[in-house]
């Protein structure tokens, strides 16, 4: 066989299992947020992995740059100088991207089949080929992740380097950082590892240190280690219980095939209503009153 | 179509061609948004040119169809006001389509039942065109919340789901109704017609005789 993957745990838009029959272990990225210094290097290492090079912006007075994600800037630093306990400053630098849910909204948005796929070791990717531009993953991501193209209308966000983990490397950005804040491996082995961060920072001081594995969404596969996990809206507005929210499940659920059902329901009564019934015509007694 | 005394007119020329650019403009609309709504309908966006062409197209048509259907409320809405007699013929409504028409008490231009779809129409319209603006990715969806562009979306599917729904009823009653047709196709329908489905417009129109 060509090229293809085997281990494709969900695809959108598609109601009978993909190919799965290759099940691989479960990846997460780790950000641990308590070792980084802000230098960028993963962003740059993101943009030159994807050969994307993003137009040169303006400094508006604060380190984010550029000011927002977008379809050629799959990951971004943001920089939050924030007070957790007045008179103590902190700069909160986070790492923002596609946090690979294990319940992605995207994907149960997405109406164009395969344009959005779930792989069986936890990465979220985009198959442009596949996306018509609706952008109903912008709608359904509960984090604000993907981006739709103005000069192509498909829409892009980080890829968790699937091709290079398909090869057996780790993500550019992990490779590429020079303190070790973003580790890789499975997630079981992040949890792990973040475990043992959580209780280092608790010895330094840090009461409310902890992981981000948020189970509104299933959990992810992009982990942070949070200094104040019961403040994530401290690092730049990171959801605190993120989820597919009840909207998106209105309009994504088992509303549509229960109406599409209905749709059949109506036509085949009104058919056998006819042949029940019959036709309603006019009646004999007016058409003899009103005969010419 | 003779013109002899047999046929009176119900339609003119141009409540016909507005209709029917409003009937043309929906039944691509709903194939189109079927596309988006659930992916058993998704292969119908090859009737559009592939799933991104379906994507550009669904708004435009729209456009089309909110265009159409306002002028179409325009001319119609002075025939579909509801009156004590409507809600009379509504009661006895589920005699009718039982095949029982003897309480049915004399109609309008438009029955009772044709009036409540008008403005059961004119109620979706008002929420599709609402919520496709602030779907509609390519122009105004950025002006929007992400909160905003949620509710849109259950709306727009919501209405658009009650508008398939109305619009079968409607074509189902067209084909059960023998001769309906020929009041939208041709504009003109035969006197007994007239006085077997809508007596209260026959008599006004004929002044009470034959």
């Amino acid at each position: 066989m060509a090229l293809q993957s085997l281990d494709i745990k969900r695809r959108s838009a598609t109601t009978t299992p993909p190919p799965g029959v290759r099940k691989t272990v479960e990846l997460a990225k780790l950000i641990d947020i308590s070792k980084c210094i802000g230098c960028k290097a993963c962003q740059a290492a993101c943009m030159e992995w994807n050969d994307l090079r993003d137009e040169v912006g303006t400094t508006t007075g604060v380190y984010d740059n550029p000011r927002d994600l977008n379809e050629k800037t799959w990951t971004l630093m943001r920089y939050a100088e924030v007070e957790p306990e007045r008179g103590k400053l902190e700069w909160l630098i986070r790492k923002d991207g596609c946090m690979h849910c294990a319940d992605p909204g995207c994907l149960k948005a997405c109406p164009a089949p395969g344009a959005v796929i779930q792989y069986s070791n936890g990465i979220v990717d985009f198959h442009e080929e596949n996306c018509i531009g609706c952008g109903y993953c912008v709608t359904g991501c509960p984090f604000n992740i993907p981006r739709l193209s103005r000069e192509d209308s498909k829409v892009y966000k980080c890829t968790l380097c699937s091709d290079r983990v398909a090869a057996g490397l780790e993500p550019a950005c992990v490779k590429t950082c020079p303190t070790g804040a973003i580790l890789f491996g499975t997630k079981e082995d992040m949890l792990h590892h973040a475990a043992g961060r959580v209780t280092d920072l608790k010895s330094r001081g840090f009461a409310k240190a902890g992981i981000y594995d948020p189970q509104g969404v299933g959990g992810t596969h992009v982990l942070y280690v949070l200094q104040h996990a019961d403040k994530p809206d401290l690092y730049c507005g990171l959801p605190s219980d993120p989820s597919i929210g009840p909207m998106v499940s209105l309009w994504k659920g088992a509303v549509k095939p229960l109406t599409s059902l209905a749709f059949g329901m109506i036509a085949a009564g009104a058919f056998f209503h006819y042949v029940i019934k019959g036709p309603n015509r006019v009646s004999e007694e007016i058409e003899k009153e009103l005969e010419p | 179509m003779k013109n002899d005394s047999q046929y009176i007119s119900r339609f003119t020329a141009a409540e016909r061609v507005n209709h029917w650019l409003v009937a043309l403009s929906f039944i691509l609309l709903a194939l189109s948004g079927l596309v988006f709504f659930h992916p058993a309908f998704y292969p119908l966006n090859q009737l559009f040119g592939g799933g991104v062409w379906t994507r550009i197209l669904h708004p435009l048509l729209g456009v089309l169809l909110m265009v159409s259907f306002g002028l179409m409320f325009v001319r119609f809405r002075e025939f579909n006001r509801i009156t004590a007699t409507d809600k009379e013929w509504l009661r006895h409504a589920r005699e009718m389509v039982a095949g029982d028409d003897r309480n049915m008490p004399e109609a309008d231009k438009f029955n009772a039942g044709q009036k409540v779809l008008f403005w059961l129409l004119v109620a979706c319209m008002v929420l599709l065109l609402l919520s496709g603006i602030v779907i509609w990715r390519a122009y105004f969806s950025f002006l929007f919340p992400l909160v905003v562009i949620r509710l849109a979306s259950v709306i727009h599917a919501a209405a658009g789901a009650g508008m398939i729904a109305l619009i079968m009823g409607h074509i189902y009653m067209s084909i059960w109704t023998k001769e309906s047709t020929d009041a939208m196709l041709y504009g003109q329908v035969r006197r007994a017609w007239a006085k077997q489905h809508h007596a209260a417009w026959f008599r006004q129109i004929t002044g009470g005789g034959k």
